[in-house]
């Protein structure tokens, strides 16, 4: 029964990736050639060529298909266009500081959501709970880089607090981290807030005031473990709506990760490294999905009977 | 009910039949104590002026239809009533004290403790997500103050007690896990844990098979015995409260409408409605041709009360004089008066016509 589940979630992960893959791998060869981009406008057609033969593009794209996936399935996804080395080891290089940034911006996002959304379905009607609600209106509906732009406004030109680009200090990973935290908190908040306020009106929780627990206890011991089983899935959503928000935030805040770099490489068409970078996000997500999979039988421990009677 | 009929005889010995002294006058063995209680939202009174008091070792049962406002008016004893239910008015005093002048984290001391309750659906009324052994710890270890592996050597213990088998492992089950039957005992051992002195079950056996609900009703009768606690017992089946009630309050529309000892109310039922309930039973030595008693109608909604007596416009005696609101009062002419009282103009006839 585990195996079958586990299997069942790998094969879908798998062609979840290839999808991915194959989507940008079609769409980018049909949106302009790399080789004459990358080139001066004087370069000889020999030279050209010689260029197409040596990143494979003068075959047909049925084949150039076929090739990568084959290599990519060996772990071989190819060479920079631009730096001639694996495109896995160029990406690779910039995966620690898209991390350090995504999973700043997920702890905020959690704290900020998870205390807003607790604190708004306890102080329900109250100016906590509008308070709350508003900051999540804000949140959902506020486009990511307009936000960004508006923290660099703020704190970079006119308060001159924070540096608003680069990566090189700690500093810098204020402003952005902050910013994905925000925008996302909008939407856990919201969530935790329903999840709460229905888990609140369960008999249990009228058992749990009729055994003398008081609030602190209720809300922890009893409200949150069962409020948290939906909270987790868009959690999990989250992180992996949080690896796409980067690669914005990233651009705005020029913070060195693979965000960044794609952007730069779709702009210089280094095929190679966009097809790693989509990979690699897309594994992300399946990867994601799988734990808030694993989470949610360890959290509700009616689901795994559910299956075994199931099955 | 020859079965429960046979229990309730053996059962006897351990009731109290001394006389019910007069209402208010606080007895040394009073453990609750509930004086014109009127519960109710901004648009209706749901629960309106009931008085009643329990006894150490004494079952009270509250009979009514469903609507009545019996399960509120425990919610209430216990203060759980929460927005938008609000008590207008009454005293409700445990043990002695004011309840009323008690702040929230005073009385989650006195809950759990001091007094506990049984809802009607275990199932939902135990947390799914917590193993049932730690649920019941949790009481220990908030009021006891034991360690958590001290608490769950004693929950199992309470389980035993309350008659589940292998209770070691069934303390690391889940509630969805369990059968109905067992999370009732789950849920009368938590109830238990602290050996509380008033112990309010609301509809404990109603969601349970017969066969179950005999074991459950016959469990919490022997429990009460060696506890010595006062309970107040929630039904609307008579055949529950013949088997565990000394002194039994019926309920109509928000309001006692008649108290009497058990055996009083079932020899002698002097409100009409009670009466209607009583009819209602199923005899299986009677022959019904065919026919099921019934009241007819349904309990008024709270917001659309008749004026005078609730019961008017269902009631097969209702004549003009019941336009007034008849007040609960001592029923003379029959033995121990002040036992046994009703609300209805014409309970005095009824005494007489059936003495």
């Amino acid at each position: 029964m585990r195996l079958q589940f586990i299997l069942v979630k790998l094969v879908r992960g798998l062609l979840t990736m290839l999808l991915a893959v194959t989507f940008v791998f079609v769409v980018l060869r049909l949106s302009g050639d790399p080789v004459t981009m990358m080139l001066p406008d004087d370069t000889p057609a020999a030279v050209i060529a010689e260029y197409r033969a040596m990143w494979g593009l003068d075959r047909s794209l049925p084949e150039q298909y076929v090739r990568y996936i084959l290599s990519a399935a060996q772990g071989d996804l190819g060479y920079s266009f631009r730096d001639d080395r694996p495109a896995l080891a160029v990406v690779l290089e910039r995966v620690p500081m898209t991390l350090l940034l995504g999973l700043s911006g997920f702890a905020i996002t959690v704290v900020i959501g998870l205390f807003a959304g607790i604190a708004a379905a306890l102080k329900r009607g109250t100016g906590i709970d509008h308070a709350a609600m508003a900051f999540s209106i804000f949140g959902h509906s506020m486009p990511n880089f307009f936000l960004a732009i508006l923290m660099i406004l703020l704190f970079s030109m006119t308060l001159r607090v924070l540096p608003s680009s680069g990566g090189s200090t700690w500093w810098h990973l204020i402003l952005p981290a902050v910013t994905l935290g925000i925008i996302n908190a909008g939407t856990v908040a919201r969530f935790t807030r329903s999840s709460m306020l229905e888990v609140l009106h369960q008999p249990y929780m009228r058992t749990a005031r009729a055994k003398g627990l008081k609030l602190t206890r209720r809300v922890t011991s009893h409200a949150i473990p069962n409020a948290a089983i939906p909270v987790v899935t868009i959690l999990g959503l989250r992180l992996g709506a949080l690896i796409a928000g980067a690669i914005v935030i990233e651009s705005v805040f020029a913070w060195p990760g693979i965000g960044l770099m794609l952007v730069n490489a779709v702009g210089q068409r280094d095929l190679p490294v966009v097809q790693t970078i989509v990979l690699l996000v897309a594994l992300t997500m399946v990867v994601t999905n799988f734990i808030v999979d694993i989470a949610y039988g360890w959290l509700d421990p009616r689901i795994e009977t559910r299956e075994a009677k199931e099955s | 009910m020859t079965v429960l009929e046979a229990d309730r005889l053996s059962a006897d010995s351990n009731r109290r039949r001394d006389p019910i002294s007069s209402r208010g006058a606080a007895r040394a063995d009073t453990v609750l104590a509930v004086e014109g209680l009127t519960v109710g939202t901004g648009r209706a009174d749901l629960v309106i002026d009931v008085s009643l008091d329990v006894r150490a070792g004494e079952t009270l049962c509250l009979v009514g239809e469903s609507g009545c406002g019996k399960s509120l008016t425990c919610l209430a004893a216990m203060g759980l009533t929460s927005e938008p239910l609000i008590r207008k008015s009454g005293r409700i005093s445990f043990l002695g004290q004011d309840l009323s002048l008690l702040r929230e984290n005073q009385l989650a001391e006195i809950r759990g403790r001091d007094m506990a309750m049984i809802f009607q659906d275990a199932t939902a009324a135990l947390n799914p997500v917590r193993r049932v052994g730690m649920q019941i710890a949790e009481v220990l270890v908030v009021h006891r103050g034991l360690t958590w592996s001290q608490a769950m050597k004693q929950a199992v213990e309470l389980l035993a007690s309350v008659g589940i088998p292998d209770p070691a492992g069934r303390a690391n089950a889940y509630p969805h896990q369990l059968s109905g039957g067992m999370n009732q005992r789950v849920m009368i051992a938590m109830a238990l844990a602290c050996r509380p002195k008033l112990l309010i079950a609301d509809e404990a056996t109603t969601a349970l098979d017969v066969t179950t609900q005999v074991q459950i009703l016959k469990l919490m009768k022997e429990l009460q015995a060696e506890t010595g606690a006062a309970m107040i017992f929630v039904t609307h089946d008579l055949g529950v409260v013949a088997e565990i009630a000394d002194r039994v309050a019926v309920m109509y529309s928000g309001r006692v409408v008649e108290t009497a000892t058990v055996d009083d109310l079932f020899e002698r039922p002097l409100h009409p409605y009670t009466r209607g309930l009583m009819a209602c039973r199923l005899h299986a030595t009677t022959t019904s041709h065919g026919r099921i008693a019934a009241i007819e109608g349904t309990v008024p909604s709270p917001s659309k009360r008749p004026e005078g007596c609730s019961f008017r416009p269902r009631c097969p005696y209702a004549s003009d004089e019941c336009m007034a609101l008849p007040a609960l009062r001592p029923i003379a002419g029959i033995y121990g008066a002040d036992q046994h009282r009703a609300a209805c103009h014409f309970a005095e006839d009824f005494a007489r016509a059936g003495s």
